[in-house]
C-alpha cells in the first residue's frame, strides 16, 4: 500500500519539466549518426530497389520507362535465373547440412577442454578467419591439374586427375566441399558454446539411470542443443543464399553457368550489363527468400532471450 | 597401448571385455579421423605459404610436394612490384579500421539511447532497426551504387566507409548488453552531476568492454575480408582493398602463382596474427553474433 502511493508520486512529475524534456532530448543526438546512415544507405535503397525493379532502368539513359512486373515475368521465363536459383539452393542446403553434421561431430569430440582439444579447435576454426577470396584462390590452385597438390597426390597414388573446376559435373560439388571446409569451424564453435551450457548434472543423472553414451546424446545433449542447432542452421542458410565470392573467384560462374549463383547473376546484370531493372528484380527475389528465413531467426533470438 | 589392454583383460568378465575393446578401437578411430581432418584443414594454408616461396620450375617439377626445394623470394618481389601493394594494404586498413571504429562508436551510441534513455519514437526506431536486420545488403547494392555515383563518392574512402559505418546487428547486440547493466549506476552518476554523454562514455562503455571487443574483432574481420562491396564501389586499382585487388590479379593471363600466393598470405597475415593472439574474442564474437 505504502509502496504504491510513493510510486505514484514519483511517476507524476511536474508538467513544466515534462515539456522541457520534449524540447531537447540528448537521445536524438545519440541516435542521429546511425539513423542517418540506415535511412540513406539501407531503408531508402530498399524502397528504391523495389521501385527500380518495376522499370527498364539502364545507366546513362535519361528515361526509365515504367514496365510493371515485366522484369519479374522475364525472370519467370529466364532459364538462367532458374539455374542460378537451383545452384544457390543446392549449395545452401548441402553446405548447411554438411557444416552442421561435421560441426556437431567435432563439437562432441572436442567438448572437453584439454591442451590437445584446444589445439584441434584452433585448427578447425582457422579457415573461418580467412577471406573467401583467399580461400577461393588457394583452392583454385590446390585443385589445378598441373600444379595443384590434390591432383599431384592423386597422380602419385595412381588415380585419375580430374579437372575439378572445369568439369560441369564436378564444379558445384567441389565448391560445396570448399564451402563446408570453410564453415565447419563456425558450426563447431556455436555448437560447442551450446554444449557447454548443458549442466553436468543432467548427464550424471542419465548415467545413473543406466543410459548409454548414445542414449545420453539422443535424450540429453541434442534436446539441449536445439537452439544452437537452429541458430547455426539459419545463419548457414542466410549465408549460403548470398553465395558470391567463392564462385566468382574459383569458377566465375562456369563452366557453362553450372556454379552461377543468384548474387552472381545479380552482379552480372547490374554491374556488367548495367540492366538495373533486371538486377533489382533479382535482388527483390533474394530479399523475399532471405526474409522468410530471417523471420525464423527473429523468433530464435526471442527464444534465446527467454533463457 | 597393447600392453595396457592385455593387462586389463583378466580383470573384467569376458563379454564386457569384448565390448570394451570395440569401444576403445572406435574411440581411437574417431580420434584418428579428427586429427586427419584437422591436418586436411590446415594443409591448404601451409601449401599456400610454400608456393609463395617456390619458383615455377620447382612447382611444376613436383606438385605433390608441400614445401619448397629452396626458398625463393621472387613471388614476394613480384607482388610488390606488379600491384600497388603497399597502397592496397593501406586501403584495407583504412577501410576495415575506419569503418570498424565508426561502426562501434555509432552503434554503441544508438544502443545506449535505446537501452538507457527515453525519447519519443523510441519503439519505432527500434522496430526499424530490427527490420533492417533482415535485409541482405545485396538488395540495396544497386540503389546505393547510384547514390554514391551521384555523390561522386565512387572510388573514394568515404564511399567505402560511410555506408558501412553502422550495422543493425551491432546496435541490436549492444542494446541487449546495455539493458542488463543495473540502472542504479546511471542514477548515482546523475546525482554526482554527470550529464548523459558522461554516463555513456564513463559509465556504460567501460562496463561493456567485453562485448565491444568482440564486436570490434568480428566487424574488422568481416570488413577486412569483404569482397563484393569494395568490388562494386571501386574500379580504380589504387582504391581497391586486398581481396578485390587479388581477384583482379588472379584473373590476369599468365598468372604468377608465387606472387598470387604471396599476396594471399600477406592479406591473411594480420587476421591470422590477431586470431592467434586473441582467439577468445573471435570465438565469443562468432558464437554470439554469427557474423561472417
Amino acid at each position: 500500500m505504502v509502496i504504491t502511493t510513493t510510486r505514484h508520486e514519483i511517476a507524476a512529475p511536474p508538467r513544466s519539466r515534462k515539456r522541457r524534456r520534449l524540447r531537447w532530448n540528448p537521445a536524438y543526438a545519440f541516435i542521429a549518426p546511425s539513423i542517418l546512415i540506415i535511412g540513406v544507405f539501407i531503408a531508402e535503397p530498399i524502397v528504391q530497389s523495389a521501385w527500380m525493379s518495376l522499370h527498364t532502368w539502364s545507366i546513362g539513359s535519361a528515361h526509365h520507362p515504367f514496365v510493371g512486373f515485366a522484369n519479374y515475368t522475364a525472370l519467370w521465363h529466364d532459364s538462367r535465373f532458374w539455374n542460378a536459383l537451383r545452384v544457390t539452393c543446392v549449395y545452401t542446403v548441402t553446405v548447411g547440412l554438411g557444416q552442421l553434421v561435421c560441426g556437431l561431430a567435432l563439437a562432441l569430440r572436442l567438448q572437453r577442454t584439454r591442451w590437445y582439444t584446444a589445439l584441434l579447435r584452433t585448427a578447425f576454426f582457422f579457415p573461418f578467419i580467412a577471406s573467401l577470396v583467399v580461400t577461393g584462390i588457394v583452392w583454385q590452385f590446390l585443385l589445378d591439374p598441373q600444379i595443384g597438390l590434390v591432383d599431384g597426390w592423386l597422380h602419385k597414388v595412381g588415380l585419375g586427375t580430374p579437372n575439378w573446376l572445369q568439369s560441369t559435373s564436378l564444379a558445384l560439388p567441389t565448391l560445396i566441399v570448399v564451402g563446408i571446409w570453410k564453415n565447419l569451424g563456425f558450426a563447431m564453435i556455436v555448437l560447442l558454446a551450446g554444449i557447454q551450457t548443458v549442466p553436468d548434472v543432467l548427464h550424471e543423472a542419465a548415467r545413473l539411470d543406466g543410459a548409454s553414451a548414445l542414449q545420453r546424446l539422443r535424450y540429453v545433449t541434442l534436446p539441449a542443443l536445439r537452439p544452437a542447432i537452429l541458430f547455426t542452421a539459419v545463419l548457414a542458410t542466410i549465408n549460403g543464399l548470398q553465395l558470391f565470392d567463392l564462385s566468382y573467384v574459383m569458377t566465375n560462374g562456369g563452366p557453362l553457368f553450372h556454379t552461377e549463383s543468384l548474387v552472381m547473376y545479380l552482379y552480372q546484370r547490374g554491374f556488367v550489363d548495367f540492366k538495373l531493372g533486371n538486377a533489382t528484380a533479382i535482388s527483390m527475389v533474394l530479399f523475399v527468400i532471405i526474409l522468410a528465413v530471417s523471420l525464423i531467426q527473429l523468433r530464435l533470438f526471442r527464444y534465446r532471450d527467454d533463457d | 597401448m597393447t600392453t595396457s589392454s592385455l593387462m586389463m583383460r583378466p580383470r573384467v568378465p569376458s563379454w564386457p571385455a569384448a565390448a570394451n575393446a570395440v569401444r576403445k578401437s572406435l574411440n581411437i578411430i574417431s580420434w584418428l579421423i579428427v586429427v586427419v581432418t584437422a591436418i586436411a584443414v590446415i594443409i591448404p594454408f601451409l601449401w599456400m605459404i610454400g608456393v609463395a616461396f617456390r619458383t615455377p620450375a620447382d612447382l611444376y617439377s613436383d606438385p605433390a610436394r608441400i614445401y619448397p626445394a629452396h626458398i625463393s623470394l621472387a613471388g614476394f618481389r613480384a607482388v610488390l612490384t606488379q600491384l600497388p601493394f603497399v597502397r592496397l594494404i593501406v586501403n584495407s586498413f583504412v577501410y576495415a579500421g575506419g569503418a570498424t571504429v565508426l561502426l562501434v562508436l555509432f552503434d554503441s551510441m544508438t544502443a545506449f539511447a535505446l537501452a538507457r534513455l527515453r525519447f519519443r519514437g523510441q519503439n519505432v526506431v527500434f522496430i526499424v532497426i530490427l527490420a533492417t536486420l533482415m535485409v541482405p545488403f545485396q538488395v540495396t547494392l544497386v540503389p546505393v551504387f547510384l547514390t554514391l555515383f551521384h555523390l561522386h563518392w565512387l572510388n573514394s574512402y568515404q564511399g567505402l566507409i560511410v555506408p558501412r559505418a553502422t550495422s543493425a546487428l551491432g546496435i541490436f547486440l549492444l542494446r541487449q548488453f546495455f539493458i542488463r547493466i543495473p540502472r542504479d549506476l546511471d542514477e548515482a552518476a546523475r546525482i554526482d552531476g554527470a550529464n548523459t554523454f558522461t554516463i555513456y562514455w564513463r559509465v556504460i562503455m567501460p562496463l561493456a568492454k567485453p562485448a565491444l571487443a568482440s564486436l570490434v574483432v568480428i566487424q574488422f574481420m568481416a570488413l577486412w575480408n569483404d569482397f563484393l562491396w569494395p568490388l562494386v564501389v571501386t574500379s580504380n586499382i589504387k582504391m581497391r582493398t586486398l581481396p578485390s585487388a587479388l581477384t583482379l590479379f588472379s584473373s590476369q593471363a599468365g598468372v604468377d602463382h608465387a606472387a598470387l600466393m604471396a599476396g594471399a598470405a600477406i592479406s591473411l597475415s594480420p587476421l591470422a596474427l590477431a586470431f592467434l593472439l586473441a582467439q577468445r574474442f573471435f570465438v565469443q564474437g562468432v558464437a554470439t553474433t554469427g557474423i561472417k
